[in-house]
């Protein structure tokens, strides 16, 4: 039995794990003592769960408990990596580097850290989506503090090579941040291994509860913050505010189901994804966005040419998807990500993401396939741009009234 | 996006799909918008002798709104002379269509559709 809308969007968010919500509830109502109350027992189970918990997320990424600090989510953890490194090393430089395709979260801390007086360089990448080791190195300047690298990307699922952009910044003696939000569970990590000094993670998008996260700081060599949120010294005076122990213990589960399930769970979704991959491909003038090879398994961001997006998506409400856009005067702008790969607008307007995840079905995949066959078709027959081209027209050729 | 029942109505069964032979006798076509803003839209007409449009057709790559303004406008159309069509206005069919402001412009590009469908109409009766 299909369960409509099919939801393909595990990027987005996921649901939480059932395991995960039976081991949160306990910590709502009946042990809800704070952490930080050390004068009674209520206080000390409390305490000892969210420290089984850092414990888990430590293990998920190779590194030691003490590494790892709650913060609300990979947007908070992100906004405490890049300002609190690039404050506390200021005097060191004032040059901080990232890409083009980076998640809001760090695209957005970059233009607030050149409002207070950072220099800021956001580098192209390249058309499948990787990073340029010899542009990073190109970019590199004698005040150059910080590089901020995601290690996957979310919108086109590629992987970025982090163990040679960790060697590059080690060298040079910069502090390396990496948005992980998306790479948990689907990506080996190995903080032992890889040269990366903070690192940033989220519970909801591997079976998590919204709303906790955490960011990872290198105890050796010893990466050094300045504390974004003031209070009662949490965490190290890293991170003042009373834990959500709740939270804590269920992104514990949920990165401990991962650590254990990785393996099994990305073969079979992998397989699921290289299915609706190949069902899609034989729609005619389709286009796959960011590399194939360097990729998570669940991610396939597709292009399909001369439909528009948000017309895609209203056809296909049956699958819960993402669009790269919609028309740009509706001021839905068309996927930065996507132009960054050098897309046209067309192809950057009728991109689909779809993301699998632990509760995608076969049955689900194929449903998908069938309805996006249907719904192309009809709106190609609908599209004057699809019959130019049957005509032999070439578009770029034609002169349009722009408006 | 929430579309209103009469958007999803033209959207599910777009009226007058098609297309006429640009060359044809009467047939004027106009095509507004750029695929790099999101949305083209082609309407064509067929005008007899008397001036009286007799058909329309469209076809129009864009949003849902965008599709649903340029089907209405097919209907709207036939039975009106050319000199009536231009009387159409982007707000009967953004009111006619419940379009939230964000859509206006779907609108606006189905009455620049039945402009440019008719200014050819006439360049070609010389
Ligand atoms: C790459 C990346 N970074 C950061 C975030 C933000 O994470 P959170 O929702 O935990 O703040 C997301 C999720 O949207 C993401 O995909
Ligand atoms: S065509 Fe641009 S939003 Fe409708």
């Amino acid at each position: 039995m299909l369960k409509f809308p099919i939801y393909l969007d595990y990027s987005a968010t996921t649901p939480v794990d059932p395991r995960v919500a039976q081991a949160m509830i306990p910590w709502l109502t009946e042990h809800f003592g704070n952490p930080a109350s050390r004068s009674h027992a209520y206080g000390w189970e409390a305490e000892k769960a969210v420290e089984d918990a850092r414990e888990q997320v430590a293990r998920l990424v190779n590194a030691d408990a003490k590494e790892i600090v709650w913060t609300s989510g990979a947007t908070e953890s992100n906004n405490l990596a890049i300002k609190g490194a690039a404050q506390f090393y200021k005097g060191k430089g004032k040059h901080i580097i990232t890409l083009k395709t980076e998640h809001k979260a760090v695209l957005d801390t970059f233009r607030e850290l050149e409002r207070q007086g950072f220099e800021a360089t956001y580098l192209d990448v390249q058309e499948n989506g990787l990073v340029d080791l010899s542009a990073l190195k190109d970019a590199i300047r004698p005040d150059t503090i910080l590089v901020s690298v995601m290690f996957v990307n979310n919108e086109i699922g590629v992987v970025q090579p982090i163990a040679q952009i960790g060697e590059i910044c080690r060298e040079k003696g910069i502090v390396f941040h990496v948005d992980a939000a998306q790479a948990t569970g689907k990506v080996e990590i190995d903080l032992q291994t890889l040269k990366v000094d903070l690192m940033s993670f989220s519970a909801h998008k591997t079976y998590g509860p919204k709303g906790i996260g955490a960011l990872y700081v290198r105890r050796k060599p010893r990466a050094r913050l300045e504390a974004q949120m003031h209070g009662g010294g949490h965490e190290r005076g890293l991170r003042s505010g009373t834990l959500a122990t709740h939270q804590i213990v269920g992104m514990g589960e949920a990165f401990r189901i991962a650590r254990e399930e990785m393996k099994t769970e990305n073969e079979r979704v992998g397989a699921l994804r290289d299915r609706l991959m190949k069902g899609l491909q034989d729609i005619d003038a389709t286009y796959i966005n960011g590399d194939v090879e360097h990729r998570v398994p669940h991610n396939l961001n597709i292009s399909f040419a001369y439909v528009e997006g948000e017309s895609l998506i209203m056809a296909i409400k049956d699958v819960a998807v993402s669009s790269g856009s919609a028309c740009t005067s509706a001021s839905l702008e068309p996927s930065y990500v996507l132009r960054a790969l050098g897309r046209n607008d067309e192809l950057a307007h009728s991109s689909i993401r779809f993301t699998i995840g632990r509760f995608t079905t076969e049955e689900e995949v194929d449903y998908t396939i069938d309805l996006l066959h249907k719904k192309i078709g009809k709106l190609r027959e609908l599209s004057p741009l699809w019959e130019m081209v049957q005509d032999g027209v070439d578009l770029d050729s034609v002169q349009w009234a722009a408006h | 996006m929430a579309y209103s029942e009469k958007v999803l109505d033209h959207y599910e069964n777009p009226r007058n799909v098609g297309a006429f032979g640009k060359e044809d006798e009467g047939v004027g076509t106009g095509m507004v918008g750029a695929p790099a803003c999101g949305d083209v839209m082609k309407l064509q007409i067929k005008v007899g002798k008397d001036g009286v449009i007799e058909d329309a057709k469209f076809k129009t790559y864009g949003c849902g709104s965008a599709i649903a303004s340029s089907s209405l406008v097919t209907e709207w159309v036939k039975g009106k002379t050319v000199e009536q069509a231009l009387e159409i206005k982007n707000t009967q069919i953004a009111e006619e269509l419940a379009l939230p402001p964000v859509k206006i412009h779907c609108s606006i590009l189905a009455e620049d559709a039945i402009k440019a469908a008719v200014a050819d109409y006439k360049k070609k009766q010389g």
